[in-house]
Formats: C-alpha cells, sequence, structure tokens
C-alpha cells in the first residue's frame, strides 16, 4: 500500500510522465491549431508515424538527429498538405480523409522500412537527440529531479505550448485562424482569406505532430519500429479536447495522460495485472470524452468544407 | 448632385432563378437611399453583388465616376463600400473590438495590439453616437447591440457607401428610432446609405429617395417626398395591398391553454418568467406586448417544452404537459413559429421538402410501413406548400438557405399552420417578410382562430398585436403586467405598459405619464 502511495508522489514518476506526455504535447498542438482553423484532423495519428520513420531515415543518412527532427517536420508538414488538398479543395468528408491517411501512413512506412533498410519490423539503430542538463533548474530541490535533466525535445515541447499559445491568442494571425474556424463566412466578408489560413494552419499541425513523432524514434528509442505511435495520435486528440482547444488546457492534459501512462509502467512491477494498467489511459479519455469537460466549446466550423456562394 | 454609386445593366441567374434583371440602381453623396420589394425580389443579391460576395454574370459598376471590378469583399471594403447583412456576420466567442478590426487589425509586428483596438472602437463609438462595450463577448449582446458592432464594424473600415439590409427586422420599436436617429447623423456626416426594409413607415420616416424591385426587375426609383404608403405598397406587390386586417369579434370556447405560476430561469440562473399564469381560449388570439428580453422568448420555450418549468404547470387541453418532450407536445397538438427561424424552425442544409415536413417526418402520411419515408408523399407536400404560401422559387428541393430570408419565413409558417393545430404559438411571425406575405400570414392567424385554434401571439411590433389580438397581456420583468381586452388597448397605452408603467398611473395620451 505505501509503495503505491510512494509512487505516486515519486519525482521519477514525474519526470516520466514529462517524457511521455512530450510526443503527445506536439500532437495535441498540431491538433489545436488544425480544428481552431476549422480543419478536422484525425490524421494527428498517421502524420505522427509518418515522422517517426523519417526522423530515423534522415538520422541514418545524415548521421545528425537534429536534421532528423527537420525531417519529420517536413514530412508531417506534407502529410498535412494533402489532408488540407482533399478537405479543403475537394471538400472531402475530414473524418474520412483523416481515416485514410491514417491507414495510408501505417502501409507507407511499413513499405518505406523494407525498401530502404530490407527488414520488417524494426530499423537499425540511429544516433538520439542526448538529454541535456539545464545548470540552474537541475539544482532546485525536487523541480530540479524532475525537469533538471530532460531531453531537449521535451523542453522544446514546452515552449512550444507557449509560442502557440501567444500565436493564437495575441497575434493577428492567430486571431484570423480562430475566425475562420468559426465562421468562415464572417472572416471573408471582412476579407481574410479563409483558404489560405486553412492551408497554413494544417500543414503546421502536420509538422508538429511531425516532431511528436520523432521525439519517439530518435529521442525516447533509437529506432524506428512499425506502428510505434500505437494511438498516441488519438490520445493527443482526447488531450485537446480534454484542455477544450487551447494549448495550456491541452498541456494540463497531455502530463495528465503521461502521468498515467509512466505510472502503469511502475504498476506493472508491483504486481497489479498489466491489462488492467494498460487499460487506464484509454479509460480516462473515455470519462473525458464523455462528457466531464463539460460543455463541448469544439469551434464551430470544424469539419465544414468552406464554400463560397454566388 | 454627386453620384458616389451607380450601378448599370446588373443581371444575375441562379440555378432556374433570375435573381437581378437589368437591373439600374444609383446612389448620391449623402443620401439615405432606401432599397424596397417584395421577399425574393433581389435585394440582398445586388447588395451582395456589390459587396464582392456574389458576381454579376452582366452589368457594370462605377463608384466616385469610375468604373470598378468587385471581385471579392476586399476589393469592396478599399472602395469605401461596407455591408451590415441581414444575418449577421459576427464571430460569437471573439470580443466587440476582436470582431470591429478582424481582416484590418491594429498591428504591433504580428501582434495584435488589442488594447489601441479597444481604444479605436471607443472612439468611434463616441463619434458616432454607438456605445458599447469593447471588451464584450458577442454571444453577451442583444440583438440590438450585435447590430450596433455590425455598423461600428463598417465604419471602422471606413465606410461611405454603407449597406444596411433588413436591419431593423430583428430591431424593437425604440432601437428602430434609436437606428434611425443614426443613420441621418451619419448622412450628415457625407455617408451615403442603402437601407433595406420592408417597412414602408421605415422609408418614409428616413429616407430620400426609393427603388422598388419585383421579382427580379427594377419597377422604378421616387423621390421619397413624392410617394406615399399605399402608393409604395402597390409599387411593391403589384397590386392594391389591404393595410388593416379585418375581422370578426372573436367566439372563444373551451379552455385550451393554461399557464399557472410558471417560473422558468435561463441558463444562468437568472429568473426571466417570474409567477406567470394566463389562459387561452380556442377561437381566441392572446398577444403578448413587450420590449423584447422581458421573458417572452422564455416563457413560449417553457410552454413548447423547449426549457425546463422551474415550478408551475402548463396544461393543454385539460391535460398537465409539464415536462414533456417539444416532440410529444407537438404531436398533441402544437404549431409553434419560433422567433428564430434560423436557429429553431429550420435546417438550413435540408432542402424545402425536408423541412415542410420537420417534425411531422415520423407521422402518415410521410411514412410508409416499415417506417419507411414516402417521398412522394413529402413532395407532393411540398408542391401543394408552395402553391398555397407562394413561397418562392418553387423548387422543393432548393436547399433551405438559398432562399430568401422572408421565403424562409413562410416555410415555417407553412409547416405549422397546415396541421391546424389546436394551440398555435407565434413567435414574431412576420418578422423580415414583405407586405403582401404579412398580409397574407394575419389572415392564416385569423382563420386558424375562427376554425378554433387558441392562438398566443409574442410580437415586437404593436401594429400586429394591436390588429390581431382579441386580448392583450403586457409582459414586463418577467411578469405579466395586465390583461385587457384589445379594445381598450392603444399603441400609446401599451408603450407606456411596456416599460414599466402601472396601469393605475396611466393618465391617457397626452397625459402626465412617466415610468416611475
Ligand atoms: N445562393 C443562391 N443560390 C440560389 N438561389 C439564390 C441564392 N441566393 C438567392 N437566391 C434566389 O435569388 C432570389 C433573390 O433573393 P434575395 O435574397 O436577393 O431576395 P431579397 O429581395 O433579399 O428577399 P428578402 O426580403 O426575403 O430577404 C430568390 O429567389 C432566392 O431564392
Ligand atoms: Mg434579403
Amino acid at each position: 500500500m505505501w509503495d503505491v502511495l510512494a509512487l505516486l508522489v515519486n519525482t521519477s514518476v514525474f519526470a516520466a510522465a514529462f517524457r511521455m506526455a512530450t510526443p503527445l504535447i506536439f500532437a495535441a498542438l498540431g491538433g489545436i491549431l488544425s480544428e481552431r482553423s476549422g480543419v478536422v484532423n484525425i490524421a494527428l495519428e498517421g502524420m505522427m508515424l509518418t515522422g517517426a520513420f523519417t526522423a530515423v531515415f534522415v538520422t541514418y543518412h545524415t548521421g545528425m538527429p537534429w536534421v532528423g527532427v527537420l525531417g519529420a517536420m517536413a514530412a508531417g508538414a506534407l502529410m498535412g498538405l494533402l489532408h488540407a488538398v482533399v478537405c479543403i479543395r475537394y471538400r472531402a468528408n475530414q473524418v474520412v480523409s483523416g481515416t485514410a491517411l491514417n491507414i495510408f501512413a501505417g502501409g507507407l512506412t511499413v513499405f518505406l522500412l523494407r525498401f530502404f533498410f530490407n527488414i520488417a519490423g524494426t530499423s537499425p539503430a540511429v544516433n538520439v537527440i542526448p538529454d541535456i542538463t539545464i545548470p540552474v533548474l537541475n539544482r532546485i530541490p525536487w523541480i530540479g529531479k524532475i525537469l533538471g535533466r530532460q531531453n531537449p525535445l521535451v523542453y522544446l515541447a514546452l515552449v512550444s505550448v507557449v509560442v502557440v499559445h501567444i500565436v493564437l491568442f495575441k497575434t493577428v494571425w492567430g486571431l484570423r485562424l480562430r475566425s475562420v474556424g468559426e465562421h468562415p463566412r464572417a472572416a471573408d466578408t471582412v476579407g481574410v482569406n479563409v483558404y489560405r489560413i486553412r492551408y497554413v494552419a494544417v500543414a503546421l499541425s502536420g509538422a508538429l505532430a511531425g516532431i511528436g513523432g520523432s521525439y519517439l524514434s530518435i529521442a525516447h528509442l533509437s529506432r524506428f519500429s512499425e506502428n510505434m505511435t500505437a494511438g498516441r495520435g488519438f490520445i493527443a486528440l482526447a488531450a485537446m479536447i480534454f484542455g477544450k482547444w487551447t494549448p495550456l488546457g491541452a498541456l494540463g492534459a497531455c502530463l495528465f495522460f503521461g502521468y498515467a501512462d509512466a505510472l502503469q509502467m511502475r504498476l506493472q512491477n508491483l504486481g497489479i495485472p498489466v491489462q488492467f494498467v494498460q487499460m487506464l489511459p484509454y479509460v480516462l479519455t473515455m470519462i473525458a470524452l464523455a462528457g466531464f469537460i463539460g460543455q463541448a466549446v469544439a469551434p464551430k466550423a470544424s469539419g465544414e468544407p468552406y464554400v463560397k456562394e454566388g | 448632385m454627386v453620384k458616389v454609386l451607380e450601378m448599370q445593366g446588373i443581371t444575375k441567374q441562379f440555378p432556374r432563378v433570375l435573381a437581378n434583371d437589368r437591373i439600374d440602381f444609383d446612389v448620391n453623396q449623402g443620401e439615405i437611399h432606401a432599397l424596397v420589394g417584395e421577399n425574393g425580389s433581389g435585394k440582398s443579391t445586388l447588395m451582395n453583388i456589390l459587396y464582392g460576395l456574389y458576381h454579376a454574370d452582366a452589368g457594370d459598376i462605377y463608384v466616385r465616376g469610375e468604373k470598378v471590378q468587385i471581385n471579392e469583399p476586399r476589393a469592396a471594403i478599399d472602395l469605401k463600400i461596407g455591408m451590415v447583412f441581414q444575418h449577421f456576420m459576427l464571430v460569437e466567442p471573439l470580443t466587440v473590438a476582436e470582431n470591429i478590426v478582424l481582416g484590418s487589425e491594429v498591428r504591433r509586428g504580428p501582434f495584435l495590439d488589442y488594447k489601441r483596438a479597444a481604444e479605436e472602437v471607443e472612439r468611434l463609438s463616441a463619434e458616432y453616437g454607438l456605445s458599447i462595450d469593447p471588451h464584450a463577448k458577442i454571444s453577451d449582446l442583444s440583438v440590438g447591440l450585435q447590430q450596433r458592432v455590425e455598423i461600428l464594424k463598417a465604419l471602422y473600415r471606413g465606410a461611405e457607401i454603407l449597406i444596411l439590409d433588413e436591419p431593423t427586422a430583428v430591431l424593437t420599436p425604440q432601437e428602430v428610432d434609436e437606428l434611425m436617429e443614426v443613420m441621418r447623423n451619419l448622412r450628415d456626416k457625407g455617408t451615403s446609405i442603402v437601407f433595406i426594409t420592408h417597412k414602408i413607415r421605415e422609408v418614409l420616416a428616413v429616407s430620400d429617395r426609393v427603388t422598388v424591385l419585383r421579382r427580379g426587375k427594377k419597377v422604378g426609383t421616387k423621390k421619397t417626398s413624392e410617394t406615399n404608403e399605399q402608393d409604395l405598397a402597390e409599387m411593391m406587390v403589384g397590386r392594391v395591398v389591404l393595410l388593416q386586417v379585418d375581422k370578426t369579434p372573436a367566439e372563444p370556447g373551451e379552455e385550451v391553454l393554461a399557464v399557472q405560476s410558471a417560473r422558468v430561469r435561463d441558463k444562468l440562473g437568472t429568473l426571466r418568467v417570474n409567477d406567470v399564469s394566463l389562459t387561452i381560449r380556442s377561437g381566441e388570439v392572446l398577444g403578448i406586448a413587450g420590449v423584447e428580453g422581458n421573458g417572452q422568448q422564455e416563457l413560449v420555450e417553457a410552454i413548447v417544452g423547449l426549457t425546463r418549468i422551474e415550478s408551475g404547470q402548463i396544461i393543454f387541453n385539460g391535460v398537465d404537459i409539464t415536462g414533456w418532450s417539444p416532440l410529444r407536445i407537438k404531436q398533441a397538438g402544437l404549431g409553434y413559429v419560433p422567433e428564430d427561424r434560423h436557429k429553431r424552425g429550420l435546417i438550413l442544409d435540408y432542402s424545402l421538402a425536408d423541412n415542410l415536413v420537420l417534425g411531422l417526418h415520423s407521422e402518415p402520411p410521410f411514412i410508409k410501413r416499415l417506417g419507411i419515408r414516402d417521398d412522394k408523399a413529402v413532395q407532393d407536400n411540398a408542391e401543394r406548400m408552395v402553391e398555397e404560401y407562394d413561397i418562392r422559387p418553387p423548387l422543393p428541393n432548393q436547399l433551405v438557405k438559398r432562399f430568401s430570408g422572408g421565403n424562409q419565413q413562410k416555410v415555417v409558417v407553412a409547416r405549422e399552420f397546415t396541421r391546424n393545430p389546436e394551440l398555435l404559438i407565434c413567435s414574431q411571425p412576420t418578422r423580415g417578410v414583405d407586405i403582401g406575405a404579412i398580409e397574407f400570414i394575419h389572415e392564416q392567424v385569423i382563420s386558424q382562430r375562427d376554425q378554433g385554434a387558441a392562438v398566443l401571439l409574442v410580437s415586437a411590433e404593436l401594429d400586429e398585436i394591436l390588429s390581431l389580438s382579441d386580448r392583450i397581456a403586457v409582459m414586463y420583468n418577467g411578469k405579466i403586467v395586465t390583461v385587457m381586452p384589445a379594445h381598450e388597448a392603444t399603441e400609446h397605452k401599451l408603450g407606456f405598459l411596456m416599460l414599466g408603467g402601472n396601469l393605475e398611473d396611466y393618465q391617457g395620451e397626452g397625459g402626465n405619464n412617466s415610468v416611475r
């Protein structure tokens, strides 16, 4: 009993929570940008997976994991553009397009893995982005143990939350983005280019999800394996909803899911049935989706293509 | 006289509808030019073309003497043309200031200078006497205030040609007076205004010239001073219009609806209906007069089952229906014309035919065995309604959002009236409809009454209340202040009571009627 309680507040569990939350944070931020502009993006999962593969591929050839991250961003952005073209230009159903992209990404990465590395299942190991120590931070008691030494991408995720928050709520572009996602026609009547904003937002969404994927393959682990995202794109989507489509809210939700994930791994060591513990994040997600987030506050035009009349 | 705007030979063909047929229209510097005509006559289309939202098939536009191409709203804004739309274009979760500057923001680098935006709004609102809180969220504002935001939006962009598409349809009489004051004020500062309305009274009160459209064609342009009510009505409709409803005295029968000590709170927990009791008998019209926002809407929504009542009872034909679902109440014999046709009355992305069976779609004759929909019955029904209620254009498969505002209203009225309901609740039934249609809807209300329906009429139009009701209740601050027979009511008396006056204090027209 005391073991479990001690575990709940253990700094190493908190540190792990930040690590597990990092890919979710990137993807959730991506989801927020896309949906706030009015395009539903359930392809986050596929975008992460593509990013994870590309990161390994690029790192393998260049030896430089940071270049791998850039590659992952580019790949994610490309997926985003694809989604954008299908949804905005051809006005396809956004959920169908997202699902198709997820399936496509699953197949594509498996294919490319075999094609380029000639192996099935798991790629060869590549260089990873090493953890760093933040000088002053690491000496603060308690917090230092959690955040003093982490992967640079963990810090980047936290910085991105702040950046996206500022972009959304403090910049002109963010104001236009939000108006486009709420009432595209109103935005159009004051001369805002609805389509252009949506293209950019969805591409950025893909780039962010791509970074999230790269964290999995070249920071958390050092290789790509088939379907290594394992549903994290969907958890990120849940975090976005949990956080009411705000970066800070989503951060809270991601940390919560990350914490559940971290705890889950430790609890397994304590002899609690594995399956039960593994269910935890998903159960929480369902509870979240079932309305514990209060009134639905989704951007109003989210999911609807914008058609000019006349 | 300088012409700031000239439109020549504007033609616009929609699939199967010629919305504008070689229309010439011009506006002088600093004039208020009223644009009137029946529902669907092409007023909004013409103005949408001017604003760059629609593209004309033929015709030229000259602004300040120069020929221009207006392919998108941006171009119109750059030409200092501003438009307030029939259905507002505001982003609800954003603040007033954010909505006003959107698209032409005050920047500090990439950042929105929100403080300066708010100051700018305050400056404008002081200058034009349109007071508003720049930090309020749109969703918290009344319709009247939302409209103020729309006008400020256009002024902020430096509009010199201001288009107001049916701005008065959603306003209370007081707000209409205020708006007309604002319009005169703007005109005197040199702004040219195109004013679309269905109310001849307003045309005569505020405009300098008036242009009438009918079925996509221009009927003519006249100086307002050289025309009159009857003349304009005839130009609009193409025949003589009865501006008076004629009806026989009511012959009330059994009591159909009884509301007993109802209390209703809104979402925020504010008490909106405070201990209201009323009864309506079959064969009579009970009108509720009141300034909008005094609990009328909440009362109506409680009766039709859309909001829960906190305490009290609603008895319909002797049965306690408190807490029933809206569908069940409807099936028990309720017809309901809601105040907001877009939110409550229609599904804009459904066809006309589908909208005409909403709520009846699960009953015969629209359903075949095994619960399969009878498409033919739905189609036949639509064709009948289109004919009977003169819904234009007569295209049952057209999406409802493509119909003009007034024709959308006719769709709701047609659906709710044809089932001959025992209880008919009409909230603002003629909002945004043309005089011909008002005449028609009024006749229908009276004919429903004569066939034995109990009618509850809520309207911001005192004319409408006075000409249709047999008894009139005045609602103020959530309470029914008084109920009187229609013949004892006058516009003046009702106006006094609506603002919170006491019946005992009323000293008649010309008396000293200060509201305490
Ligand atoms: N986007 C559209 N697609 C097809 N038809 C349209 C479209 N917009 C308008 N129409 C049709 O064009 C005609 C003119 O409509 P318009 O909205 O200009 O009328 P209006 O004079 O503004 O009427 P109201 O007073 O009812 O608002 C109508 O028959 C309408 O159904
Ligand atoms: Mg119109």
